[in-house]
């Protein structure tokens, strides 16, 4: 059980201690791009967290990145830093649990459109809220928190979550997971309670989205539902982990470096041809790699193994 | 104490009654076949039984215990394992991890070293030793349904429900899998058979219960319920009886 561990373990520990190391050589805006890129990192791995042995497609994840952005923009000034972390995790899970009860028994695409409902529901109660309570739609963030303490934040929460993917993968409940996955009738019928394990997994990976967003709010300092609840987000994450490959963990950050970069290039150079640009790239990557990067390093190593043979015959 | 009882069992779907106020019994080490006509509603017992749909009426209680209604792993948990009448296995996960998935999670979940060497000796029951590391999708279907025995015989089952887990097999298989089932019977697993080979159902089943549209028509062993004349007029019609 050990020995498996320990190469992920020590390849994990040198890439943190190479990454910790990037704000004190990166200037502003190298320092933004790699923001950037952690934070897709965290979702994207967070997000195939739950999706990948399960196959639930969830579009929540900028429900949960805003439930986390909006709790620092109202507790930001009221509380100390890790006690609002502490409340943004908390009110992640709330809602992932309440979300997870009601919804994992809807399967396939029902679970798809649900969640998307899901974003576009919270949005609206957070404008109604914000237009008809608090009278203002949009909040100030205006916290003493750098960059570079962002930076190092979600690097420190990447870590966490590489670490909690990793045990997951050799639980038992990882285990359920990919027969729930597989197939969900066999799982119950082994002794799986198949919701129980599905609402843990959806929960536990809702919290590293929420912490994410709180993590990221004050980068912002100003944020309304428009831009904290906006679903092109969910699907960025999605495409990425897609990319990658959804079945091993580091995957999704295979998906997470190009993809980044691309957007970060188009948004910056297409400002008006964006979400266009962005439908084609989703449909190239749907179309040419159905199972991810890690699916076609796979595909050629198999093809490589039953080519093997006729060459030693030939020779 | 593996015995089943089932009693007023009834369970509707619109307007349609497929199981009708079914009553029997499987007593412990009893290997029980359920015969009917297609559509008579055998599969929908198995699915009541393995708490894959909930009864609209009746009781069962395995072992003294009600599991009637109950989510299907809780049933799985009271000592219930089922072979599926299409067969289903994990197809992207080699047989062990297929084994392992109903030994990780049974009453007494066995994980880690001690789940592979169990799974080792349970595939080698079903004659898949060979197969271990083979991805179930690339079995024949013959071996993916010795996998499904396997991954159930793994929950380690007071009652073992196989649906049809006989058909398809050639004479040789049909031997060894009939030596099979057997051997789980001298273990005093009780075992219900949903089962189309007449061969099987001779040689293995000490009682029958035969359904039609839904109801009990009748019970006995193997030869007095296939003599019984009001089961060869619901197989085959009434000019024949």
């Amino acid at each position: 059980m050990n020995a498996p561990l320990r190469t992920p373990l020590i390849a994990g520990a040198a890439m943190l201690a190479v990454l910790a190391g990037v704000p004190l050589v990166a200037d502003g805006y190298g320092l933004s791009l790699a923001i950037n890129i952690l934070n897709y990192a965290v979702l994207a791995t967070a997000w195939a967290m739950f999706s990948g042995p399960t196959r639930y497609v969830s579009l929540a994840t900028v429900a949960f990145f805003g439930i986390g952005a909006y709790t620092v923009a109202v507790l930001g000034d009221a509380l100390p830093w890790p006690a609002v972390l502490a409340a943004a995790a908390l009110v992640g899970l709330v809602v992932a649990i309440v979300v997870g009860l009601s919804t994992l028994r809807l399967a396939g695409v029902y679970f798809v459109i649900f969640t998307f409902g899901l974003t576009e529901l919270i949005r609206q109660l957070v404008t109604w809220y914000e237009v008809n309570v608090s009278n203002s739609i949009g909040r100030y963030v205006f916290l003493d928190i750098s960059q570079e303490q962002i930076y190092w934040q979600l690097l420190a929460l990447g870590a966490v979550l590489f670490l909690v993917t990793l045990l997951l993968g050799r639980s038992r409940l990882g285990f359920a997971l990919r027969i729930i996955g597989a197939d969900e009738t066999v799982a119950r019928h082994c002794g799986i309670d198949t919701t129980r394990a599905k609402v843990l997994l959806f929960a536990l990976s809702a919290v590293f989205m929420t912490l994410s967003g709180a993590i990221m709010a004050p980068r912002w300092t100003y944020i309304d539902p428009a831009i904290a609840f906006n679903p092109v987000m969910s699907f960025q994450v999605l495409i990425m982990a897609l990319l990658g490959g959804v079945q091993r963990l580091y995957g999704p950050l295979l998906g997470v470096i190009p993809l980044a970069l691309l957007f970060e290039y188009l948004g910056a150079n297409f400002p008006n041809h964006y979400s266009i640009l962005l439908g084609a790239v989703f449909m190239i990557i749907v179309y040419l790699l159905p199972n991810g990067v890690v699916g076609l390093a796979r595909r050629l190593r198999k093809a490589d193994r039953t080519a093997s043979p006729a060459a030693k015959e030939a020779s | 104490m593996n015995s089943l009882r089932i009693s007023l069992l009834r369970k509707t779907f619109g307007g349609l009654t497929a199981v009708n106020d079914l009553s029997f019994s499987v007593e412990a080490g009893e290997i029980v076949g359920l015969l009917g006509p297609n559509g008579s509603g055998k599969t929908t017992v198995m699915n009541l039984i393995s708490g894959a749909l909930a009864p609209d009426a009746g009781d069962i209680e395995l072992a003294g215990r009600p599991i009637a209604g109950k989510a299907p792993h809780k049933v799985a948990h009271a000592g219930v394992a089922r072979t599926f009448q299409l067969v289903r296995v994990l197809a992207d996960m080699d047989a062990t991890e297929n084994v392992v998935a109903g030994l990780a999670f049974s009453r007494e979940p066995t994980w880690g070293a001690r789940a592979a060497t169990r799974a080792g000796e349970l595939l080698a029951r079903v004659g898949l030793a060979r197969h271990a590391r083979t991805l179930a999708g690339e079995l024949t279907y013959i071996d993916q349904k010795r996998l499904e025995l396997a991954r159930a015989l793994a929950l380690s089952p007071r009652l073992l429900l196989l649906d049809e887990w006989l058909a398809g097999l050639n004479p040789s298989e049909l031997l060894e899998g009939i030596a099979l089932v057997r051997s789980l019977k001298d273990e005093g697993i009780s075992i219900i058979l949903v089962e189309h080979v007449m061969d099987a159902v001779h040689s293995l089943c000490d009682r029958c219960v035969v359904m039609n549209a839904g109801a009990k028509i009748a019970e006995g062993t193997p030869a007095a319920v296939l003599s019984d004349p009001e089961v060869i007029r619901a197989y085959l019609g009434d000019a024949s009886a």
